[in-house]
């Protein structure tokens, strides 16, 4: 047995899967999978060695995509995927996520569902659409969509989600009911600048050994959060922009923290130079990183599950841009290596370490 | 019998399916019924929310579009299609 690391990268026509052994110079590209459905995102789950893969296809629907082989046999299912025969359908499945001996799967339109049975039937967690917010919930560019599920790391009542352009969202009874977790962020979009709800938050992180310690991407710059999210500080100073998709949390810092920070106008990075950005303070300063990375007319785009990183030490940290290109670093990026170039537009990033 | 014509990529999701089956039934309803007993899952690939067809699948009952409700005959041909669609 030999320790591998595999990226799972979701993309508009399927899903890739990309290995290296631990020390993560040279890479192998497997796919496209999932008979090149959208993808929307990709996950290992390591108590059950199951890959899980979220998407919808313009013909067929929304499904998760299961495979316990590493990609050589798929099974898809979408049952119990729904909100009932007086709708509304759901396009897609923007992300899938296993925790606690569950399988959670958020959707567009935004909603949460949970299978018990590896991804065989799902169940409506209907507590979250029953917020009595509900009906003022707005789509933002990209949908209606459920993108980010943050489950607590011992209690499995505990659950955040983010949705787009909605905001934040917790439980503490296993989803049966849940709070907005959205104060002190802004929504420069709205006529009142901090609502309850209705920012547009683009990806929610925890921090490790810390469970209360959350981060957010936001259409309206970068937050954390040392009380679950019920206040928020913008940590934004620093940055070369405000706006942003994709955020990482550090596996073992909780004040290290990578985002991609786009320019507002053309979402791509600003002055068309590449370049990740960490804190290692939780958000008071940033670093550029930038070496290996292109500087020159690189109108590179990230979109917000499109970053990942891995347990190693030092920690490996990905992300895929919407023209095709998977970028890795595997020293916490200090120094970065392009892993492909003519990939689908990539959507998601995933990475795990897997024996084989 | 009626004949009931499946695409490609319909028949790709689903282990032994085939892209010609022979079945009775007396409506698209019970056509996809009767898909998804033979291949669990099928009627979550064609049906949509209300119950209706997929807004981007196409049903045909020899020649003419259907829906769910449509009757199929005995000697029927019926063909599930996919709209186009690229990108």
């Amino acid at each position: 047995m030999t320790t591998k690391v595999l990226l799972l990268v979701a993309t508009k026509k399927g899903v890739f899967m990309i290995e290296s052994d631990r020390g993560r110079a040279r890479w192998e590209v497997r796919g496209p999978f999932c008979e090149t459905w959208p993808m929307f995102d990709a996950t290992y789950d390591p108590a059950s060695s199951a890959v899980y893969a979220a998407g919808g296809s313009e013909w067929y629907g929304p499904a998760v995509w299961r495979s316990t082989d590493l990609g050589r046999s798929w099974t898809h299912s979408s049952q119990g995927l729904t909100y009932g025969d007086e709708g509304p359908g759901i396009a897609t499945v923007w992300s899938v996520l296993a925790a606690h001996g569950a399988v959670y799967a958020g959707t567009d339109p935004a909603g949460l569902f949970r299978s018990d049975d590896g991804g065989v039937t799902w169940q409506h967690v209907t507590g979250l659409r029953e917020h009595p917010s509900r009906p003022s919930w707005q789509p933002g560019a990209g949908g209606l969509c459920l993108h980010s599920i943050v489950p607590h790391p011992t209690d499995r009542r505990r659950m955040w989600v983010g949705i787009s352009a909605v905001g934040t969202f917790a439980t503490a009874d296993g989803g049966r009911t849940w709070e907005t977790r959205n104060r002190g962020v802004r929504a420069e979009f709205l006529p009142e600048r901090y609502p309850e709800l209705g920012q547009c938050v683009h990806r929610l992180g925890r921090a490790p050994g810390e469970a209360d310690l959350l981060y957010q991407q936001n259409h309206c710059g970068v937050y954390r959060s040392g009380d679950g999210g019920r206040a928020w500080a913008e940590v934004s100073d620093g940055l070369p922009s405000d706006f942003g998709f994709a955020m990482a949390v550090h596996p073992r810092e909780p004040r290290t923290v990578y985002v991609i920070p786009l320019n507002g106008d053309g979402r791509f990075m600003p002055d068309a130079a590449a370049a990740v950005w960490r804190t290692r303070d939780g958000g008071d300063t940033w670093a550029r990183l930038d070496h290996g990375l292109p500087q020159r007319n690189a109108y590179l785009g990230v979109l917000r599950q499109a970053m990942a990183i891995d347990p190693l030490d030092p920690a490996g940290v990905y992300f895929g841009t919407t023209t095709g290109q998977l970028f890795a670093s595997a020293d916490e990026g200090e120094h970065w290596m392009l892993v492909a170039e003519y990939l689908p537009p990539v959507r998601s990033v995933g990475a795990a370490l897997i024996e084989d | 019998m009626a004949t009931v014509h499946l695409p490609a990529s319909l028949v790709r999701l689903f282990p032994g399916a085939a892209q010609r089956v022979e079945l009775s039934a007396e409506s698209v309803r019970e056509v996809v019924k009767q898909l998804d007993q033979r291949w669990p899952g099928m009627w979550e690939r064609v049906c949509d929310a209300g119950p209706e067809i997929r807004r981007h699948l196409n049903v045909f009952v020899d020649g003419e579009r259907a829906g769910l409700d449509t009757p199929v005959g005995a000697a029927s041909e019926v063909r599930i299609m996919t709209a186009v669609s690229g990108g």
